[in-house]
């Protein structure tokens, strides 16, 4: 794909590659960083393959002091920064430029402290999200966001893109779930926002900063909130002859008042798929199907679960089938969890992360597939339907130039859509570099000028994450406006 | 994923496959959070989804294999826990068996470890080679120290693995068939493997007197050996085939027998399983052997799975015995068996415990725990803490190699799943639980008592 020019490296800093590479050994360690050729092309991209360029180096530290050493330093040098976690960005989050480190929070994994009295966990943020609930299961809790990649990616990334997943629709998403954040700036100042408890007084920079996509700080550790598990909680698929129809049950559903735990979507290519991967007993032969899990005591959920039975029996379901043992739940959610990377088995598929108001849910899904046909490419949509985050994905071939951009021009045009209706161009996997140049379709100029001037607040010289979030152009007038301040 | 290869690499038959694995990769990453070796270096290039990028870059350019792309591929312990996790069904087993074997091709090595490779390879695929040398060892003992000095970390590790008493030669050794007391109800070859009958011969004994016991003849085929596993992942795939071979052979003639079909060949050794069920794919290339080798692939069943399918009748004794089942690598991940050992062991009466973190390895790996020490004994530590925590009397597994792995630093007894199946089935005590005995009864024979006793009683 060619549509999204990554910035020009500054060859003034290629130039002095080698002095910079032996000032991060020192402060490092040789074990720490990776500068040679093939190690660092291991780094060249993140789950977005379309866009992909090897760093000058990585650096993998293990502690906050280590980052505020590196950033201090790269600050100095006028060197940027690529802060990555596991390197799972759907949206080129976490790609490279010629010219940047990258800093891998990798090894920064350990859990600091758990508090079960106050129902919180201090964790450094390498840490996966999965891992989080790992730590506190046994006695009976766990971290409510849940990314369907919550297997592999860290807190740190889902911090930075301010990630949800199919379990937020009842508890929130990360921004909801965080209590304080260790935050090291460009400047290699530590600084600590909120702390283990609930709204800290003055502005809510906590807010400000999650979702931020590591352009203002990286964020080293965080208290977050650790919510007690729900004694019993059951899935129920419920199939459809149309999207339509599954997309005004769940209208129906959320219009009714239950609040489910997860109201998940996909369509008949994304089920085939997902049931070859978990074998969960997914009805094949229906065009959508929607996963509805409750929660809470048997009774309560016997209860919601008539109701919301009751409700899909007016949009004239083929399938209604509760999980019946807790391997069958598990296995409904592997498949849906897995469902993009199951995808890898029948194409290369580009994901997409548009969120629409729901009752607009019905147009949008054909008109999704009216734009796929018009490029000639087949589209399988999985998505968090409770709360309108879209993922559909663009299915095309890799290694065919043509397809590729025409999988591109698709995704723009249903982001665009998105936009049209209502909503935004990104629940939750953020804008990275792959909606960098839509941004103006959903800002105007002046909203733009004024997140750049909060961006160039925390990071006066543009080094951190470069080539993402903001159109480029409107990027590099910025870039050289911090430029001429500093001269 | 993209790929990059012109017309004329890919009329490369093993360059087109490695391309039509790579190109099912669609780098989510999720591999990397269940890799044993990304787990405690946190360096994306010891994981699957650096390593498959290290490959492709390295096919790609048609170059020799780097020290960097052979650090890396040399360290992954060929678990193939990513495998078990990859949604997209990437099958990394023969895309890093290629790698290795590229690596072996066209990359260099210092001579200590050439030496080690070849020493590993000439010695233990062979039974009488690798007794002799074990009986050697202890006298290298007093050395380890001075060789790790000198930078012989792998002799060290080798040395200090050899158990230090050889137990007793197998009951039942060389070819011959087990022929059943009992009805015959199917009718098996066992491969009695290489290493496995030396370092702990009960296993093979075990799995003869449980199958004979219970109406199954047992075939150990004469001039079958090795299956090739240790000499193919050190990337000798030459070799391996020659051994595959061998057993191919051997074993084909006791299937052609007239009248007496074959019902399965019975591996008791996880790690040569799975590379007896991939014989159809490794000769798959040799004109002779290509079809017979698929059919033996599609034979092949671990000593679990075919008593998992096949009834054992009740259990002759009790226990309460608390036993931690701990997953092989291979059995768990290459050959996909999760649960049915674990139920085995229900059934047979034992109380079983899950140890947390099964899906990651215990750092033996064939001959990993020789030729990468330092990751080997980092996993061994911490899968022992991980055992430890379960409080368990006994632990058992279903791989040699992690018997002789975990053996090193458990502080209790550890045995083959078979072994302790064929004891609560009348079996012998297995080695090593001589003190646990005393907590194992016989089950009450009922008295026969014929129908009148009942009417008069």
């Amino acid at each position: 794909m060619t549509l999204s020019r990554m910035p020009e490296p500054d060859r003034t800093v290629l130039d002095r590659s080698e002095t910079i590479i032996g000032e991060l050994v020192a402060l490092l360690g040789a074990d720490g960083v990776i500068s040679r050729e093939e190690g660092r092309r291991a780094f060249e991209a993140d789950a977005l393959t379309a866009y992909r360029q090897p760093p000058l180096a990585v650096a993998l530290p293990r502690t906050t002091e280590d980052v505020s050493k590196l950033l201090k330093y790269c600050r100095q040098a006028g060197v940027k920064v690529v802060p990555r976690g596991a390197g799972t960005s759907l949206c080129g989050g976490a790609t490279p430029t010629a010219d940047s480190i990258v800093i891998g929070t990798s090894r920064m994994n350990s859990v600091l402290e758990t508090d079960f009295v106050n129902r919180t966990i201090t964790v450094q943020t390498g840490i996966t999200n999965l891992a989080i609930t790992d730590a506190v299961s046994a006695e009976g809790f766990f971290y409510a966001p849940d990314p369907s990649s919550q297997l592999a990616c860290t807190l740190g990334g889902n911090l930075a893109m301010n990630s949800g997943g199919a379990h937020c629709l009842k508890y929130g998403v990360t921004t909801n779930n965080v209590l304080g954040l260790k935050m090291v700036l460009m400047d290699g100042e530590i600084v600590e926002i909120n702390g283990p408890y609930l709204d800290s007084g003055g502005y809510d920079f906590m807010a400000l900063v999650i979702g931020s996509e590591g352009q203002f700080g990286i964020i080293t550790e965080a208290t977050l909130k650790i919510i007690p598990r729900m004694p019993f909680a059951r899935p129920v698929m419920l199939g459809f002859s149309s999207c339509e129809a599954a997309g005004q049950c769940v209208a129906a559903i959320i219009g009714s008042g239950i609040i489910p735990v997860a109201i998940e979507y996909m369509d008949k290519p994304a089920i085939a798929v997902a049931e070859a991967f978990a074998k969960a007993g997914y009805p094949l032969d229906v065009e959508a199907l929607l996963i509805v899990e409750v929660e809470g005591f048997e009774d309560e959920i016997e209860r919601l679960l008539r109701a919301i039975t009751d409700i899909a029996l007016n949009f004239d379901p083929q399938v209604i089938e509760a999980s019946t043992s807790t391997e069958h739940s598990e296995r409904i959610w592997k498949g849906r969890k897995a469902a993009f990377g199951a995808m890898g088995r029948i194409s290369d598929y580009y994901c997409m992360d548009g969120t629409i108001p729901l009752a607009r849910l019905p147009e949008v899904l054909s008109r999704i597939g009216e734009i796929c046909a018009e490029k000639r490419l087949k589209v399988a949509n999985v998505f968090h339907a409770g709360d309108g985050n879209l993922h559909p994905l663009i299915l095309f071939n890799a290694n065919d130039p043509d397809e590729a951009i025409r999988a591109e021009q698709a995704g723009a045009e249903i982001l665009k859509l998105c936009v049209a209706v209502g909503g935004c161009l990104t629940g939750e996997h953020g804008v990275g570099i792959e909606k960098r140049d839509l941004m103006d379709i959903q800002f105007s100029p002046s909203d733009l000028a004024v997140q750049m001037r909060i961006k160039s607040i925390f990071d006066p010289h543009w080094l951190l994450n470069p080539g993402k979030v903001f159109p480029l152009p409107a990027q590099e007038l910025s870039e050289q406006s911090a430029a001429d301040r500093a001269a | 994923m993209q790929t990059n290869f012109s017309q004329k690499q890919l009329s490369n038959e093993r360059i087109a496959e490695a391309e039509a694995i790579l190109r099912r990769c669609v780098h989510c990453g999720l591999c990397t959070a269940t890799c044993p070796t990304y787990v405690l270096t946190g360096d994306e290039r010891d994981s699957p989804r650096g390593r498959i990028y290290l490959i492709k870059d390295m096919l790609e350019d048609s170059a020799p294999a780097s020290p960097e792309v052979q650090h890396h591929v040399d360290r992954c312990l060929s678990c193939l826990s990513c495998m078990s996790t990859c949604p997209s069904g990437v099958d990394y087993m023969h895309l890093v068996d290629f790698a290795r074997e590229y690596i072996e091709q066209t990359g260099t090595r210092p001579w200590k470890e050439r030496a080690m490779r070849r020493l590993l390879s000439e010695v233990v695929p062979h039974p009488d080679r690798f007794r002799f040398a074990l009986k050697l060892a202890p006298l290298g003992r007093p050395w380890v120290k001075l060789l790790r000095r000198f930078g012989f970390d792998q002799a060290a590790a080798l040395i200090e693995l050899a158990p230090a008493v050889l137990p007793p030669s197998p009951k039942y050794e060389g070819p011959g068939v087990a022929a059943t007391e009992d009805e015959r109800r199917a009718r098996v070859i066992m491969l009695a493997g290489c290493a496995q009958q030396v370092l702990r011969p009960g296993i093979n004994d075990s799995t003869i007197r449980l199958l004979a016991r219970h109406g199954v003849d047992v075939i150990v085929a004469a001039g079958a050996g090795c299956c090739g596993a240790l000499t193919y992942h050190l990337g000798n795939e030459a070799g391996a085939i020659e051994f595959a071979k061998r057993n191919v052979d051997a074993w084909w003639k006791e299937i052609e027998k007239d009248g007496e079909p074959v019902d399965a060949i019975i591996v008791n050794a996880s790690g040569c399983g799975t590379t007896v069920k991939d014989y159809g794919h490794l000769l798959r290339n040799e004109p002779d052997y290509a079809d017979r080798a698929a059919r033996i692939s599609e034979l092949a069943r671990d000593v679990s799975e075919f008593i998992g399918k096949y009834d054992l009748g009740a259990p002759r004794r009790w226990s309460s015995l608390r036993v931690a089942y701990h997953s092989a690598c291979s059995l768990q991940h290459g050959q996909q068996i999760k649960e049915v050992p674990r139920e085995l062991l229900v059934k047979a009466g034992f109380s079983v415990v899950n140890i947390p973190e099964a899906h990651i390895c215990c750092g033996s790996a064939g001959t990993y725990n020789i030729m990468q020490p330092e990751i080997s004994s980092q996993l061994r530590d911490r899968k022992t803490k991980n055992i430890k925590r379960v409080k368990p009397d006994v632990v058992a597994a279903g791989n040699i190699g992690c018997i002789t792995q975990l053996s090193t630093s458990l502080d209790v007894p550890i045995v083959h799943t078979v072994e302790l199946l064929d004891w609560a089935f009348g079996g012998p005590v297995p080695l090593g639980l001589e003190g646990l005995s005393k907590f194992v009864s016989d089950v009450p024979e009922p008295t026969k008592r014929r129908v009148n006793d009942f009417i008069h009683a």
